[in-house]
């Protein structure tokens, strides 16, 4: 603990990082480690048993495959919306840039309620991407991915916003003059400088999805082993006074979230590496 | 490769950069573009490049008489410098260089090969060769604006362009890095622009200065020549210290260095000569009331005895010991004149 020790000029870092630290403890580490105590009331066995229930591998697939999948959605379209949000004045500019954080403040079970209803069979959306194409879309996988994009659109769009208004013009001259087209300049130059962000947003995007529960119970159609993720197999685990299992779930749930959320970080880390490269 | 602006106009708005300029720059010749913060020359520079387009109604830019007033930035063929270096952070000093090459496309595009030998070859001219994977960040701002510069020298331009170059270097790195341009410019001998509102920078590289003031070209010329032979006030003012000393003044003798212009006489502080006063010689009477003599010049300045104003005059350490002058001596000023016979110098 160098730092500890070491003299510095801004004061109070073993004050705050007391405080962080309490903190953290306090709202996050306790909280989860209730999670984890309580699984110690399951034997081995049962704590195997439980975790790889072929109905919570299902749904491990589905939360995680549905996150990623709204979660890459939302970083590419959100990338686009940040673009045209920072980049190009237009008449109701404010308007849109106010929309985007409309999911932020929706209660998310308005949002699955809203989403089923356009998405059904008799929707609006529903009922020409059913009847015509075929695509069912509501009660189905692709209904998880519609609603944990609505609810993840929000983290990449502000998460860009600030980074494209800081970069520099000059740069994007620099390159034109170079002999670089329009393209290369965008994907040589500009995107490179955008990744360590869109990383964050993604991954913000990605942890909300996992955790997503309200509107997905609307939409989902919850047939286990189908279209069940597993924040409601913990709830229905829950309510059928499974404690012990449900917390084994939500333990191996977490241990999975945070080894992903952890790589994400690295990925991030090495796309700045030129930021610190002192 | 020549360069010419005919009659460039230039709005922002309501806000006009530039108000028909037309400048000529002859082949290899390094021509500095010298003016006040919004006197329009940035804007000329940029839309030599390119990077800008001038208003509907103007004359254009032509390269060796060819019109490439409609030609992309990046066809022209320029180098362009920028003022804060532009350099791609994400980018090694060698990738940054070799950028503009590699990418070419494929049948214009050196082998990896010269691309390599070639981004060698410029880290040796900018001194930097054990420096090419480093990241921008890790380099000093003169070793960044050396990047630039190569990065922009790499794809082998007809004209070299500069904005600020050094604007952003401190007083030390900043004098070493124009003397070094300037020799670089003697080997090769690219046709240079380069913006600056640093009068000291402009007059002691450029080949020509071309003095810039409201959206307009005020005068061009040799440094000795706008710095001897100012043709406005601005210029005048513009161009190291000056004295405007309120008409009549005693000490304005035909033939001498002052300019006048509108009831006043514009006289640079070396040009005006000091000596006691005496009844019988001719002369502005003022009277001493500061003398600083620190570096090799002696400041003095003295108050008119007639209305009050004050004159700066600049000599020489040993004249002024000669003169045995103290503050509160009664002195006649008199502008010196252009050619002064050797016999002038005694006193």
């Amino acid at each position: 603990m160098g730092l500890l020790k070491k003299k510095t000029v801004l004061p109070g870092f073993g004050l705050s990082l007391g405080f962080t630290l309490f903190y953290l403890s306090l709202i996050v580490l306790i909280p989860l480690s209730a999670v984890f105590l309580r699984t110690t009331e399951l034997s081995w066995d049962e704590f195997i048993a439980a975790v790889f229930s072929p109905r919570a591998l299902a749904s491990y697939r589905i939360s995680f495959l549905a996150s990623l999948t709204a979660a890459l959605v939302n970083a590419f379209f959100g990338l686009i919306l940040a673009w045209v949000l920072v980049r190009y004045p237009f008449p109701g500019k404010r308007v849109v840039d106010a929309l985007v954080d409309l999911p932020f403040a929706l209660p998310t079970a308005v949002a699955g309620i809203t989403l089923t209803a356009l998405f059904s069979a008799n929707g609006w959306f529903g009922e020409w991407l059913e009847g015509t194409l075929g695509l069912k879309i509501a009660y189905a996988e692709p209904g998880i991915v519609v609603a944990l994009t609505f609810i993840g659109l929000p983290f990449v769009v502000r998460t860009l916003q600030p980074v494209i208004e800081e970069l520099e013009p000059e740069l994007e001259e620099a390159s034109a003059i170079l002999g670089a087209s329009r393209w290369q300049t965008l994907r040589k130059i500009v995107f490179p400088q955008l990744v360590p962000a869109l990383l964050t947003g993604f991954a913000l995007a990605f942890a909300r999805a996992l955790g997503e529960y309200g509107s997905v119970v609307f939409i989902s159609g919850n047939m286990p082993l189908r279209t069940e993720i597993t924040p409601l197999l913990i709830v229905t685990k829950l309510l059928q006074y499974d404690y012990a299992g449900a917390t084994a779930v939500a333990s191996a749930m977490l241990a999975a979230s945070f080894v992903l959320l952890l790589l994400i970080n690295l990925l991030q880390r090495w796309s700045r590496r030129y930021q610190n490269a002192n | 490769m020549s360069i010419t602006a005919k009659n460039i106009k230039k709005t922002f708005g309501r806000y006009t950069a530039l108000d028909g300029v037309s400048l000529e720059v002859p082949t290899g010749k390094l021509v500095a573009l010298l003016g006040p913060s919004g006197s329009g020359k940035t804007t000329l520079l940029r839309i030599i490049a390119g990077l800008e387009f001038a208003d509907t109604g103007s004359g254009g830019i032509f390269f060796d008489g060819e019109d490439v007033t409609q030609v992309p930035a990046g066809q022209r063929g320029v180098g362009f410098v920028f003022q804060h270096y532009a350099l791609f952070r994400h980018l090694t000093v060698a990738e940054n260089i070799a950028f503009g090459l590699k990418i070419r496309r494929r049948s214009e595009r050196p082998t990896k090969k010269a691309i390599a030998e070639k981004v060698a070859e410029l880290l040796h001219l900018i001194q930097l060769e054990d420096l090419g994977g480093r990241y921008p960040v890790q380099l000093s701002g003169g070793q960044r604006q050396r990047v630039a510069l190569a990065r922009a020298l790499a794809i082998e331009p007809k004209v070299l362009l500069l904005d600020e170059p050094f604007g952003a270097l401190d007083a030390k790195v900043r004098k070493d890095l124009r003397r070094w341009l300037r020799r670089f410019q003697d080997e090769i001998g690219l046709t240079t622009i380069f913006v600056t509102h640093d009068q000291e920078e402009a007059l002691e590289i450029a080949d020509e200065v071309v003095v810039m003031n409201n959206a307009r070209i005020e005068q061009v010329g040799a440094p000795q020549e706008v710095y001897d032979r100012p043709t406005s006030s601005f210029v005048h003012r513009f161009l190291g210290n000056v004295n405007q000393i309120t008409l009549p003044w005693g000490g304005l003798i035909d033939g001498s260095t002052a300019h006048v212009e509108d009831g006043v006489a514009f006289v640079r502080p070396h040009d005006i000569e000091l000596v006691h006063f005496s009844e019988d010689r001719d002369g502005e009477a003022a009277v001493v009331y500061d003398i600083h003599a620190a570096g090799p010049v002696a400041r003095v300045s003295a108050r008119r005895e007639g209305n009050n104003e004050s004159v700066e005059i600049e000599l020489p350490r040993s004249q002024l010991a000669l003169l045995r002058l103290v503050e509160g001596d009664c002195v006649l000023l008199r502008a010196r004149p252009k050619h002064p016979p050797v016999s002038e110098y005694a006193i």
